[in-house]
């Protein structure tokens, strides 16, 4: 990929912070970065694709540490699951075999799996070594009768994000519009419900929790093309031109995809979350609006109506508990404030949230819920994050995987926000996940216990003194 | 304060219990070069050596009185005599258990007595201490037989102990006049009781030796029933064990160690006669039960805890914040005798879980203090029932229970007797801070794997996915594919 190329996927005239400095995809500084690479972000925003053979050009490194890590779930097929890497050799690279091996390589899995279609990521490696990797994938289309798609990610063209968009770009140029939907089917159609295509970007079925809200989209006579990508088919990527609108689910990285589907198809596309109650009734709201069916939107108020009470039930018994509860926030982009919501509803203080990774729109975002006094964190170290929970006295801390183990070794209550969770939090139903998971974890014994000190011990114990 | 249930059913449908007799069998084959010999027929001593044989995957030293129809009727007190007698020349047994079964105490025998009879019609082994107790199989259970067992023991050991020659003088409160307590500074009694497995006693002894102590475990099936090859090729007798010469010098010892509730009446005993303090445990599972047990060490051998011990404290405690994101508000059923069923409860209600079906096969007075809101004397049955009534979300029982737990569609934690599908479950060590780490690591993988947190896969009404796929996408191989 060409210095020209990176420079256009950074230039996001969708995102709102495009025109300030690009603190959302600022350059990493050695020695003081975390985070994952454009390959890590590639691989992430379409692994979910599960009928897919994805298959991870380079040496081991990039494949062998990261391959099947991830919470998505999928309903059918489970090939997405199976890793797949050409493990470059020394010779190899020294030979320059890379391109005739990823070439046997995609024909192996071709003829051992028989996927729909082939991803190949490239790496830095044979970036650097200079494989052609569109030529080989074209030639290995050609011979196999596959689509093969080549997702030009390597690692060093720069952040996570970056990546994103690279997956995004690589389905536009090369997936999308290649195939038209079904017809709707018979059996499915029912009167007085016009059937309305939509698509949902960037919605990754952590943990199968877009289960949850999936069934009230067919309630609704919303049928969504494709969700890109959790739980999808190659074939649905293929169809996605022909949504009337689009959402781009709880996060920025796959903007350019719903910008380029309204440029070039004329999509009009919202930006939501599904996390809480308040957001998920405002992401059936907003499909209605653009979609502008009058039936649907009363239909749509009466779906909301129902759930919110019948939601608010169920959850009147963990509002008891969680009651007061001060949280400290510490997560990325969009979740800083579309969880705040859930939380809210939950009844639980937000005392203060981490904006390291959000937008200037996201920081408006924020102030708008949980008004001016909102504590903002910005330095996301695990000193700067433990000191922030024992000054703001949380009682809980919700945080990314990787600051689980910062919490848990200061002996503080923690919830894991990210894609590598194991629970679904999404809808409706989500939140009696979510409140169970948070009252799991603040009433647990075993703070009392590991604050404790022994009974031989003379001095006290670590750990941070928690509030209420 | 657990409300304890009644068996209220004339049916015991899939038996938790194991017997008396059987648990007394436990106690002797922790001694070593002993045998016990049940004094019943000889199906109630083969049935019990199936039971060990399967359990510990070792050879088990068990004999019978073989009471037949004859004896049964008329008197089977030949029998014992008989038997004591083929037993002591045979195989020239350093101790030999002799516990009853419900034949012979429905029958009415009198066993102290035979034992006596023993001894005068054979005064050439009057050196062969034989151990009588009373153990019928229509009450109690394996645990309160090993418990007689164990407290039988020290009856016979300390009771025809000669005096010490020098008897210390007069020691502290709590020792009588010929108090030898603290003779051997450094020796600690063990009461080690049947919730206890073979690696669970290696273990303790080795905390003991951390403080510098010599453990004196009885009975010491760590070192009987811990499954290691000899030179020896077989033995009537058991192989390794409480020496029986030590059993004597358990009064000269500065503490004693008493590990679960059942053994507090032979811990009274032991402490009556001797005059040596102890120190007592309900469980060894879970932070603060060995955080006492620890503690006491440190106050037995008055020395610091050990640099490594208290590793092992952090690392259970690490343990305990990782997995209590599974744990918290599991919903927990356990069926097992009543020092393992307390244990358990306790355990993993600390760790945030419920205690949802509390079975145990017979009354014991810590039943009572079960972290669950019922305990139901009864079987496996009584507790599938309940573990289904209350949503339960994983069991923890015997091997027994694999069905149980199939059909309740949740999994087993295999732990108590017996464990015939397990290799190794009777050497898995559960107590200590490491034992109680593996603990909270095995449950919460279990509950992991076995999840059904997830939400059920929906595919729309909609889902273009019939038709127009060109490949099956499997995830396995295609056969005779090579490249």
């Amino acid at each position: 990929m060409q210095a020209k190329d990176i420079a256009e996927l950074l230039n996001e005239p969708a995102c709102t912070h495009n025109t300030k400095s690009k603190s959302g995809c600022a350059r990493p500084k050695p020695g003081a970065t975390a985070g994952g690479c454009s390959f890590d972000g590639a691989q992430i925003a379409l692994l979910p694709i599960a009928d897919v053979a994805h298959i991870v050009h380079g040496p081991i490194a990039c494949a062998g540490s990261s391959w099947d890590n991830r919470g998505t779930r999928s309903s059918g097929p489970t090939l997405y699951r199976i890793g797949m890497t050409t493990d470059l050799t020394e010779q190899d690279v020294i030979m320059g075999r890379g391109e005739k091996r990823l070439f046997h390589a995609i024909k192996q899995a071709v003829d051992s799996y028989a996927p729909n279609a082939v991803f190949v990521y490239n790496t830095c490696v044979p970036a650097l070594t200079g494989d052609d990797i569109g030529a080989v994938c074209k030639a290995a289309a050609e011979k196999t009768g596959v689509p093969v798609v080549p997702v030009d990610c390597a690692g060093f063209y720069g952040t996570k994000n970056l990546g994103n968009r690279i997956a995004g770009e690589a389905m536009f140029k090369y997936v999308v519009g290649t195939a038209e939907p079904l017809p709707v089917p018979v059996e499915a159609q029912r009167s007085g419900i016009t059937v309305h295509d939509v698509n949902l970007i960037g919605e990754y079925n952590i943990a199968g929790e877009f289960w949850n809200v999936l069934p009230l989209f067919d309630e609704l006579g919303l049928r969504i093309l494709c969700t890109l990508s959790g739980d999808a088919r190659f074939r649905e990527v293929q169809t996605m031109h022909r949504a009337e609108a689009n959402m781009v689910v709880c996060a920025k990285a796959l903007l350019n995809v719903a910008r380029k589907l309204q440029t070039d198809y004329r999509t009009p596309y919202f930006e939501g979350s599904f996390y809480g109650v308040t957001d998920t009734s405002m992401a059936f709201r907003e499909f209605a609006k653009l979609l502008d069916d009058p039936s649907l939107t009363e239909r749509t108020e009466a779906l909301i109506a129902r759930e919110e009470a019948k939601i608010n039930a169920a959850l009147d018994p963990w509002r008891e508990q969680l009651r007061g509860k001060r949280v400290l926030l510490y997560t990325g982009g969009v979740k800083s404030w579309s969880i705040v919501s859930a939380l809210q509803d939950l009844g639980l203080e937000v005392v203060a949230t981490g904006t390291n990774k959000s937008t200037e729109e996201d920081k408006a975002r924020i102030r708008e819920i949980m008004g001016d006094k909102t504590r903002m964190i910005t330095d996301g170290s695990p000193k700067a994050l433990l000191g922030a929970v024992k000054d703001y006295q949380a009682d809980i801390l919700i945080a990314g995987g990787r600051n689980m183990y910062t919490a848990l070794k200061a002996r503080i209550p923690f919830l894991d926000i990210n894609q590598e969770r194991e629970f679904g939090y999404e809808g409706y139903s989500g939140m009696v996940e979510l409140a169970r998971q948070l009252a799991l974890t603040i009433q647990s014994p075993v703070w009392g216990a590991v604050r404790k000190p022994s009974p031989w011990a003379k001095a006290g114990v670590p750990g941070v003194e928690l509030g209420a | 304060m657990a409300e304890i249930l009644k068996r209220n059913k004339a049916l015991a449908v899939n038996p938790l219990k194991a017997s008396q007799p059987v648990g007394a069998s436990l106690a002797f084959l922790g001694i070593n070069r002993a045998i016990p010999m049940m004094h019943g027929s000889q199906g109630c001593t083969a049935f019990g050596k199936v039971f060990f044989v399967r359990h510990f995957r070792e050879p088990i030293p068990l004999q019978t009185t073989a009471m037949d129809q004859v004896s049964t009727v008329m008197s089977a007190d030949e029998n014992v005599i008989e038997g004591l007698r083929a037993v002591c020349e045979k195989s020239k047994p350093a101790l030999i258990g002799l516990p009853t079964t419900g034949l012979s105490e429905t029958q009415g025998t009198d066993i102290k007595r035979l034992v006596k009879d023993f001894y005068a019609a054979h005064p050439e082994f009057a050196h062969i201490p034989v151990v009588p107790v009373n153990t019928p199989d229509f009450t109690g259970c394996l645990e309160s037989g090993y418990a007689l067992a164990v407290k039988a023991v020290l009856e016979v050991m300390l009771l025809s102990t000669n005096p010490h020659p020098n008897p210390l003088p007069l020691a502290g409160e709590g020792a009588n006049a010929k108090s030898n307590v603290g003779r051997r500074k450094k020796q600690v009694n063990v009461l080690a009781g049947s919730f206890l497995t073979p690696g669970d006693v290696e273990h303790i002894k080795e905390l003991v030796e951390a403080f510098g102590l010599r453990p004196l475990v009885l009975p010491d099936i760590g070192d009987s029933l811990d499954g290691h090859l000899t030179e020896m090729e077989s033995s009537p007798l058991t192989l390794g064990g409480t020496p029986v010469s030590e059993i004597s010098t358990v009064g000269e010892s500065i503490a004693t160690l008493v590990l679960g509730n059942s053994m507090f009446e032979a811990a009274d005993f032991l402490k009556i006669q001797t005059g040596v303090p102890d120190y007592r445990f309900d469980s060894l599972m879970g932070l603060d039960a060995v955080d006492s047990f620890v503690a006491a060490l440190a106050d037995i051998s008055a020395k610091p805890v050990p640099e490594k011990i208290e590793r092992q404290r952090a690392q259970l405690q690490d343990a305990m914040v990782d997995s209590h994101f599974m744990l918290g508000f599991a919903r927990i059923a356990i069926a097992a005798d009543p020092d393992l069923l307390y244990g358990y409860a306790r355990l993993v209600t600390e760790m945030g879980c419920e205690v949802v079906a509390a079975v145990a096969p017979a009354r014991a007075n810590i039943l009572n203090d079960v972290d669950a809101e019922q305990v139901a004397i009864g079987d496996l049955e009584d507790m599938e029932i309940a573990a289904r009534r209350n949503g339960a979300q994983l069991v923890i029982s015997n091997s027994h229970a694999v069905e149980t737990a199939r059909r309740l569609g949740v999994p087993l934690l295999r732990a108590g007797f017996p464990q015939y599908d397990l290799l190794g479950g009777y050497q898995r060590l559960w107590v200590g801070y490491r034992g109680t780490r593996q603990t909270l690591f095995d449950l919460a993988n279990l509950l992991v794997e076995h999840g059904h947190h997830e939400p059920e896969p929906y595919v729309s009404i909609y889902a273009q996915r019939t038709t127009l796929q060109t490949g099956e996408s499997r995830a396995t191989p295609a056969a005779g594919q090579t490249h």
